[in-house]
């Protein structure tokens, strides 16, 4: 058993492999609490498709396109905050409309060049074995930078989440915090997607932190919760990839979808079949599981 | 500051969203000490108002101040206070720390809230009845709990001007009692404080002061010289039976 935990680890590629991933897990479950409550998934997959034109300009001009998918991201992110102030364009329109235009335009150019097929393919599955040390410095960098501004602006993101219109009153710039929020996001997002490519970056965001819904009730425990389920779908994940040779995006986001099937059906208290046995064993009705704080007060 | 004095007063004030204008040519003045009532139906502009005098709309035409001062944005020594349906009440958050965030604006991004903070809001919990809630979820309580917590947070700031929108709708008699005896502290202690409602013998008993609005004020003044059958007619549309139980109400 212990050799088969140990083995994946004697490669180099494996090391950096389960480092990024577990950063990675970490990064996007954290945020992806705050896509989860604010119900801004579309949004999330959005941004991973809109930041294919700056993969491919710094493929074509030889830079690093996690580096490029970044500048793409906050161009990107303050484009839909602009467009979606416009009283007659909804948010989701906004992203919509900038998203698929991004992506057609990352395509448009992709297809000038030879060769696109390869790159267009780990742009979509992520290429995780092929992580090098400085690609593991920028994602801790960039993890650094997230985390420590959630951690900063802690009040102000949980505010503008579920009551806005008292933010406001109190003073704190919607636009400008939103703005915040959509460029970690981004930056999130960017290095989640050389780990799982594009087409399940969202996983990432979504499934860990939906998973921690249904196990918390406390906002600091479901970041921690998030983030630590991220992480472990990724470890998880990864030995699966290794072992059992299925692509490791996949593999990872199999195991995450895998921990949030069994928490909605096991969890206690919430999940779906915890409540029927809890109903059997009680005799009462399954709704009489929510508790609900009667309505007289006290003194 | 004098008793009574002007705190929150608006001039000739118009809003406009796109080519609708929500409010014409507004002029009120809101004192210290003194709670007063915004009537209207819906669509009135009683929000609207009320976001212009807390910092959050600008004004198409004309302007705002407080304490004497132009308002070109949200002040410190004014809270507002939502209606319920504005909040996400599904979010993971407890009494407590929904309370403690109205501190918001006074406190360090650097560090926790203190352990004196979190005996403030213990105490404004205490105050509208919900201290013994403090770690349920905000999801956990009814809609007249939920105004509780809101007040609750609106006391932390011990801002000079309250303003809060809807206050009395879809909460129980309980509730409603206790938001009465906390709004006439608060004007004891020389606080303006400012409702909207559509209850008429509400503001009747609670209000020192009454401003009938639907786009444009309507009437301004104590409630028992207010509330005529001309002015309600004016303001709700159709006709208003038993006006004189109402003012005697007022009386």
């Amino acid at each position: 058993m212990i050799s088969w935990l140990t083995e994946p680890w004697q490669f180099t590629f494996m090391q950096h492999a389960f480092l990024a991933i577990m950063l990675v897990g970490v990064i996007a479950g954290a945020i992806g609490v705050f896509v989860v409550l604010r119900g801004l998934s579309f949004l999330g997959d959005a941004l991973s498709h809109a930041v294919f034109p700056g993969v491919v300009i710094t493929f074509i001009l030889g830079g690093n396109v996690v580096i490029g998918a970044m500048i793409a991201a906050v161009i990107i992110s303050i484009l839909i905050g602009a467009v979606s102030q416009s009283d007659r364009i909804k948010n989701d329109t906004a992203i919509g409309v900038l998203f698929a235009g991004s992506f057609a335009l990352g395509v448009a150019l992709m297809s000038l060049q030879s060769g696109y097929v390869r790159d267009l393919n780990s742009f979509l599955f992520g290429s995780i074995l092929g992580v090098s040390r400085a690609d593991l410095w920028l994602t801790g960098a960039v993890g650094v930078i997230v985390l420590g501004l959630i951690l900063i602006f802690r009040r102000e993101i949980t505010l503008i989440s579920f009551d806005r219109v008292f933010a406001r009153s109190a003073g704190l710039n919607l636009w400008l915090y939103d703005q915040l929020f959509l460029v970690l996001l981004a930056m999130a997002i960017v290095i989640s997607l050389q780990m799982v490519g594009n087409i399940l970056v969202l996983a990432m965001l979504v499934t860990p932190a939906a998973t921690a819904r249904l196990l918390t009730d406390n906002l600091r425990r479901m970041v921690v919760l998030s983030s630590c389920i991220g992480a472990i779908s990724g470890v998880i994940g990864l030995y699966i990839s290794y072992y059992q040779g299925v692509p490791s995006g996949a593999a990872i986001v199999l195991t995450a979808t895998a921990i949030f099937g069994l928490t909605f059906l096991f969890a206690p208290g919430t999940g779906a079949i915890s409540i029927r046995v809890r109903y059997r064993m009680h005799r009462g009705h399954p709704e009489d599981d929510r508790d609900v704080v009667p309505d007289q007060p006290v003194d | 500051m004098t008793a009574h004095s002007s705190v929150l007063s608006c001039t000739d004030l118009t809003v406009h969203y796109d080519n609708r204008s929500a409010l014409r040519g507004v002029n009120v003045t809101i004192r210290s000490g003194e709670i007063t009532a915004l009537l209207g139906p819906n669509g009135a502009g009683k929000s609207t108002l009320l976001k212009v005098l807390s910092g959050m709309i600008s004004p198409s035409h004309g302007w705002a101040t407080f304490e004497g001062t132009a308002l070109t944005g949200p002040h410190t020594g004014i809270t507002y206070v939502p209606q319920r349906s504005d909040v996400d009440w599904k979010f993971p958050i407890s009494v407590l720390e929904c309370t403690l965030l109205g501190l918001i604006r006074s406190r360090s991004r650097w560090t926790p809230f203190s352990r004196a903070d979190k005996a403030v809001a213990m105490a404004a919990l205490h105050n509208v009845g919900m201290d013994h809630l403090a770690h349920a979820q905000i999801d956990a309580l009814s809609g007249g709990q939920q105004q509780r917590v809101f007040l609750a947070r609106a006391l932390m700031s011990q801002s000079r001007a309250l303003l809060l929108d809807e206050p009395f709708t879809g909460v129980d008699v309980p509730t409603q009692e206790m938001l009465v005896t906390i709004l006439g502290s608060l004007r004891e202690s020389g606080t303006a404080v400012v409702y909207a409602t559509h209850d008429l013998v509400q503001a009747a008993q609670t209000a020192d002061h009454a401003i009938l609005i639907n786009g444009e004020v309507i009437a301004d003044g104590s409630p028992s010289t207010v509330f005529t059958e001309n002015n309600l007619g004016e303001t709700f549309g159709g006709s208003i039976v038993s006006i004189e139980s109402l003012r005697a109400v007022a009386r």
